[in-house]
């Protein structure tokens, strides 16, 4: 069965430079193993295609039922450099929570 | 020692709820009062208020605040730690001596941590051979020398113990981490430390979870946050430490907001990278090893927590002059209100070009369709639009072409697509940019310095 991502997770996103921090936490346990297996570091790059441009790091927080995301160059220069109107990646959190995922 | 001690976050930036501090100070029991004012960028501002008049340069909300907490913070012996000193935290310690005297307050013991601000010394700091690296480009400092605005070491908790242990009731510095604030009374109350890594790093935990005041109480929580109660009147978050290193995040009670598994586990994932490096002066903290209980009643215990020795260079954050920017924005309204602002863009995009101007980046964003997810936003069908803002950027080093920018805004709403409107407030004026350079610089390169002012002596030890 197909859901959207924010039906399981939720999370919190922010910038560090030009990278966009992405915090993904799932609700439950089982929800955890689907996120750590199905949200790779690849399906997170594509997803974001035309607003990532460099590499996606992930880094995995069993603990929390979470996974970190950093994407480096997304934020147009980042800080007051960019021209974004979301220019600390404050929405990234609620874009990622779009991606369809198997449940 | 004591068996617990609470600590109490009162502002998340500069600009955030004016009365969060009060109401931390009135509402419950607390014993320190900690408050984050500074951004990466906040420096760079506070500087150039500097140069214009060396009487400012630090978060000049600080005095109008202390008129208003300082009483009850004396009666209750609650200790109030800030880095709003910014680039000149003696000048708001004089002004809160000041702030104190017509209170009527006969004892003030207040404590500066001195030496972060290294804009004067970095000639002699490339000297000894220390070229403060762009910790993303790797390019030297020197390339942008000459356009520096500030250049700050970011100290950790350890200076404020200091202050704390000199007697202080308050402790004001410049650019100290933010967990800093949060770890500094812990240290000082419990007795924890240099090498005590664990202790530190749960201490560390305790100020990111503090940091950003509402952020982990219920406020920008992303789950079923229609559920929050009260957001009017949400509570800002309190830790109530304990000497083991535990801690227990919760709020006043009476107050809005939630304080549960899922609100602190949103602000443990906010702006970190490697959860296994979080690198502060005082230790490197392993967010791996965070365990949360959640025990229902808005209290979420923390503990388990690991960490390790920290590195021997401080993070130093400098800001420097780059280019000119300025944003401007039109409203155009159904019907084909997209189809209306995306012909107006290409129709501005022409004139800044017939006029040869300069720019470094144009950039253009549909606000109601796409301007916070690109490519993600769903389409939407034309006829189902109400309305759409046109935002259009652009950065330059050339100010005459930003200023001509701001000069071709207006004149859409005559010689453009139709029902516009939205333009008020005159001509964007180009407005300096200022670029982060984050480096590194070894620690015995600099001593943090502790200052005490003390009101009932009337003078400067």
């Amino acid at each position: 069965m197909k859901i959207k991502l924010l039906d399981i997770a939720h999370g919190r996103s922010g910038d560090k430079g030009d990278a966009a921090n992405i915090g993904i936490i799932a609700y439950e346990e089982k929800g955890f193993e689907i996120i750590k297996n199905q949200l790779t570091a690849d399906r997170v790059k594509k997803h974001f295609e035309g607003i990532c441009f460099g590499k996606v790091e992930r880094y995995e927080l069993p603990n929390l039922r979470a996974l970190n995301f950093l994407l480096h160059n997304t934020l147009g220069g980042g800080g007051t450099v960019s021209l974004k109107h979301d220019a600390q990646g404050k929405t990234l959190a609620a874009a990622l929570l779009r991606m369809e995922i198997e449940y | 020692m004591k068996e617990s001690i609470k600590i109490a976050s009162g502002q998340g930036f500069w600009g955030d709820l004016i009365d969060a501090p009060y109401n931390q100070v009135t509402k419950g029991d607390i014993d320190y009062l900690v408050m984050d004012y500074l951004a990466e960028v906040t420096m760079s501002i506070l500087q150039k208020q500097k140069n214009k008049n060396p009487k400012l340069g630090y978060a000049r909300d600080i005095p109008e605040l202390m008129r208003r907490i300082l009483p009850i913070c004396k009666e209750r012996n609650i200790k109030i730690i800030t880095n709003g000193g910014g680039v000149n935290p003696v000048a708001c310690a004089e002004a809160v001596i000041d702030t104190a005297k017509s209170l009527g307050l006969n004892k003030l013991k207040i404590a500066v941590v001195l030496k972060d601000n290294i804009m004067e010394r970095i000639d002699d700091i490339i000297f000894k051979g220390c070229e403060l690296r762009n910790m993303e480009t790797n390019d030297s400092i020197v390339s942008v020398k000459e356009k520096l605005l500030s250049a700050n070491v970011y100290f950790g908790a350890f200076p404020i113990v200091e202050g704390l242990s000199g007697g202080a009731d308050i402790v004001i510095t410049g650019r100290t981490t933010d967990t800093g604030l949060t770890l500094a009374p812990m240290i000082h109350e419990f007795g924890w430390k240099e090498n005590d890594f664990d202790l530190l790093s749960a201490g560390t935990i305790a100020g990111h979870i503090l940091e950003c005041g509402a952020q982990s109480s219920g406020g920008n929580f992303l789950g079923d946050w229609q559920t929050i109660p009260n957001m009017a009147e949400i509570g800002f978050p309190i830790a109530e430490a304990y000497p083991n290193g535990e801690f227990i995040i919760t709020k006043h009670k009476n107050t809005g907001g939630r304080v549960s598994f899922e609100t602190v586990a949103e602000q443990l994932v906010y702006e970190i990278g490697d959860p296994k490096e979080y690198i502060t002066p005082d230790c490197v903290a392993d967010f791996t090893t965070i365990k949360l209980e959640d025990l229902g009643k808005d209290r979420v215990r923390v503990y388990d927590i690991k960490g390790k020795r920290a590195t021997d260079f401080y993070k130093v954050s400098c800001s420097y002059e780059s280019g000119y920017s300025a944003s401007a924005s039109l409203t155009y309204s159904y019907p084909q209100a997209l189809t209306k602002a995306k012909a107006a863009d290409k129709i501005l995009r022409k004139r800044l070009e017939n006029l040869q101007l300069k720019f470094d980046e144009i950039r253009t964003e549909y606000i109601g369709y796409n301007s916070c997810h690109g490519p993600l936003s769903t389409e939407i069908e034309e006829d189902k639009i109400n309305e759409i803002m046109l935002r259009v950027a652009v950065r330059s080093s050339d100010y005459a072409s930003v200023e001509r920018f701001g000069k071709e805004i207006a004149p859409l709403i005559l010689t453009g697509p139709p029902s516009v409107t939205g333009f008020a407030g005159g001509r964007p004026k180009p407005s300096e940019v200022v670029a982060y350079w984050p480096a590194l610089m070894p620690k015995t390169m600099v001593k943090p310095e502790i200052k005490f002012i003390d009101l009932q002596k009337e003078d400067v030890i």
